[in-house]
């Protein structure tokens, strides 16, 4: 049989001879025809559906896998529990570090973590700028992962000052001594850099949750009013269930959504300034972001130490960020879709193709800059430059952490290269497998780009190895516990989706959608309860055409 | 100037029932009007099955000259500001003021510590060269623009505000659902029942209801 040309689908679509979805394949969002929008939501799911199945994440009594998975993550965090305090009672020295590399993993982890916390804020303000819709099936997760990143990350630089007694000194606070901070330097840039991508990213997550939690608080307070009493209901390892009887659980969910969401009432007035407030932080995030990480870029760029003094950092450390941050947001989010009822509807085969794509285009940034560090240690005839690219961290035969080298071109550059593959960047497990590498890759990254610059300094007399110590390990295996327990909790108590935005980009939500869609039919919707249910459905999912992005 | 005195929709009026609504030991001036139980009226509302329903029946609304109504629905309807007819907010002003005087204020700090307060020399560079104080100007311009942005919307919506009466009626909580409502207050001045009935009838309300103010 003969294949017909992309132009000669296109010309049957449009004639009405052929419909999109017959184009389609995997769930139906992967329509190769670029002039028709992908459906954001499958299923054809309506508002009632949405609401129903985002709400029922936290009102659903938690699984077995969840009760498994918070133990394991809150023991593992335990750990960080155990290792700082011991740090500070000790001194870092408990560390692997040494006279020459004096900083290892600390930074290490905190460069990974606070690049990890770059996603979030993309997917919400730049993908928001640039009127991407599928953001609204990730964005809320991927900002509190952003979150909960940005926590792990402010860990490390509190601890590794030492003193942590005098990490007040960061901030520019009147004092007896009269010592006031040095404005120029970038680690001082770098404390305002972060705390106020932290708290920004917070209250942008936390604007965004408003009307969600609405929606909690008013299904508690129907529940409540109408006399339908959910159980609170806890399981046991056994698998058993207990319901404890005495707990109303809709007071608490009323009281404590009812203050979160501080009376929200869904008013048009409100949300006007609400979209308005929405795309200023946006506006302001999106500079912001990009300004955090080159900042923390600064920390190595300024300095003198060959393989840290470059200008291609700031962007070759955005560009990382972004890679490593969606690599992260894939990591948490393709399992949650596999074991959660119906979350395969809101987050469709074509958001993870779009964020694999993503993946696919920052590793190739990642790649470039790799080579253009490289390019320029040679060309710019610095030999002490190229030492550090060539004896301390490429040649096997000479560096003692080719290895670390070769894992971080392995996993960033090679493995997203799969994604040029339709069929791999279409397999949700093939695009978990390169984000876990990509992952592995990105904490490799900074610990090539910190520790192999350090370890050898300008006399071979200064030359010493890192190797990171039991305490070393422990921390940052507590700051991965307590990064996926805050991750859980979200998962039960919070709302995953935004539902507003995710009812706001269906198709039914379009107040002109009748008349576009459905011609010859006048504007009825003033008679009787208007045409929702007449023509607003679309009885059998298989008919459903491809759009959901249009207006 | 008594209560009584006071006529709907003027500022004497508006600031009494703010006062009333968010500071304790304040009482609202009396209602307008009293439904049948012998409670104040919040208003009327209606009851819309879409988008393109509750849209339609705004444009209506804006048409017949009221000021004081809303519509309500779970996400923000595209195009809902032009069909209610009102003006856009001045938000991104305030967010501009004092996301500017932050960054402005930021750098002035920076520069009296470093030139002023405790001058240091750092690779020989002139004690108030401004470059430096760059990024720091920056961030402290875009915190406060963030904070004014969230709040300044909460302030301006009347927000944090943990009673409304259309939030006591058990019918109205599936606005954050999948149902859309169209409520016009006691307070607009043209506020007539059998009027604003009529009126949501022919726009299509599947029903209408009188919502008391319980408070």
């Amino acid at each position: 049989m003969m294949r017909k040309s992309p132009d000669q689908i296109s010309a049957e679509r449009l004639a009405g001879q052929v419909s999109a979805v017959a184009l389609a394949h995997g769930d139906g969002t992967l329509i190769e025809d670029p002039a028709v929008y992908a459906p954001l939501v499958v299923n054809d799911r309506s508002f009632k559906d949405v609401t129903e199945t985002v709400c029922g994440y936290t009102e659903q009594p938690a699984p077995l896998w969840w009760y498994a998975a918070i133990t394991v993550s809150s023991a593992t965090a335990l750990l960080a529990a155990v290792m700082i305090p011991y740090l500070i009672i000790t001194g870092v020295g408990v560390w692997g570090l040494n006279n020459q590399v004096d900083w290892a993993w600390d930074i290490t982890n905190f460069v990974f973590w606070i690049g990890i916390g770059h996603a979030g804020t993309l997917i919400s303000a730049i993908l928001c700028l640039l009127k991407q819709k599928w953001r609204t099936a990730v964005n809320r997760s991927a900002e509190a992962m952003t979150i909960f990143a940005v926590i792990c990350a402010g860990i490390f630089p509190g601890i590794h000052v030492g003193r942590v007694w005098f990490a007040w000194m960061l901030f520019p606070i009147p004092n007896s001594n009269a010592i006031w901070p040095n404005f120029r330097s970038p680690l001082l840039w770098d404390v305002f850099a972060v705390s106020t991508y932290a708290t920004v990213s917070l209250l942008f997550w936390y604007m965004g949750m408003i009307p969600d939690l609405a929606t909690l608080r008013d299904r508690a307070l129907r529940r409540l009013a109408t006399g339908r009493k959910m159980p609170c209901l806890f399981m046991l390892p056994t698998g058993h269930t207990v319901e404890l009887k005495f707990v109303n659980i809709d007071r608490i969910r009323a009281v404590v959504y009812g203050l979160l969401a501080i009376g929200w009432r869904f008013s048009s007035r409100h949300w006007h300034r609400y979209e308005a407030a929405y795309l200023i932080l946006a506006g302001i995030s999106t500079p912001l972001v990009l300004s955090v990480h080159s900042i923390v870029s600064f920390d190595f760029a300024t300095s003198v130490v060959p393989g840290w003094h470059t200008t291609i950092f700031p962007p070759y450390f955005v560009a990382g960020a972004i890679f490593g941050g969606f690599a992260m947001v894939l990591l948490l989010l393709i399992p949650l879709r596999a074991v959660l009822p119906n979350f395969s509807d809101l987050l469709t085969l074509r958001h993870l193709e779009n964020m694999a794509k993503i993946l696919l285009v920052t590793g190739m940034m990642v790649g470039f800059a790799y080579g253009m560090e490289f390019f320029i240690a040679w060309y710019g005839g610095n030999e002490y430059e190229w030492s550090v690219f060539i004896n301390n961290r490429a040649n096997p035969a000479r560096a003692p952490y080719w290895w670390a080298y070769w894992t971080m071109i392995t996993c960033n550059v090679i493995s997203p290269q799969l994604f040029w593959f339709r069929a791999m960047r279409q397999n949700p497990w093939v695009i978990w497998f390169v984000s876990l590498a990509v992952t592995v890759g990105m904490w490799f990254e900074r610990f090539v780009i910190i520790v192999t610059s350090l370890h050898r300094a300008w006399l071979p007399g200064e030359w010493h190895m890192f190797w990171p110590t039991w305490v070393d390990i422990g921390t940052f295996a507590g700051s991965c516990g307590i990064f996926l327990t805050l991750f859980l909790l979200f998962a039960k108590f919070l709302p995953m989706f935004a539902m507003a935005e995710l009812k706001a980009v269906l198709p039914q939500a379009d107040p002109h959608e009748e008349s576009v869609h459905h011609e010859g039919h006048d504007p009825v919707y003033a008679v009787g309860g208007g045409p929702g249910g007449v023509h607003g459905e679309h009885p059998g999912g298989g008919t459903h055409p491809g759009y959901g992005g249009g207006h | 100037m008594s209560d009584a005195q006071m006529k709907p929709g003027t500022w004497a009026r508006d600031i009494a029932m703010a006062l009333g609504t968010y500071v304790p030991g304040f009482a609202r001036p009396p209602a307008r009007f009293v439904s049948e139980r012998g409670q104040p009226v919040h208003g009327i509302v209606g009851e819309f099955a879409t988008p393109a329903a509750v849209y339609h029946a705004a444009e209506k609304v804006r048409d017949a000259g009221f000021k004081r109504w809303d519509v309500y629905s779970p996400f923000p309807i595209h195009g809902m500001e032009e069909a209610m007819g009102f003006r856009r907010t001045f938000l991104p002003l305030l967010v501009a003021a004092i996301g500017f005087s932050g960054a402005g204020l930021g750098l002035l700090f920076q520069y009296w510590v470093s030139a002023a307060a405790y001058p240091l020399v750092v690779q020989g560079k002139p004690y108030g060269a401004w470059e430096p104080f760059v990024p720091i100007m920056f961030e402290l311009g875009v915190l406060p623009s963030a904070f004014a942005a969230l709040f300044g919307m909460l302030m301006l919506n009347g927000l944090p505000r943990f009673h409304h009466p259309l939030l006591a009626r058990e019918r109205f909580l599936s606005v954050s659902d999948d149902t859309f409502f169209l409520c016009i207050e006691a307070e607009d001045a043209g506020f007539d029942a059998d009027r604003i009935r009529s009126l949501l009838e022919g726009a299509g309300a599947r029903s209408i209801e009188l919502v008391e103010d319980d408070a």
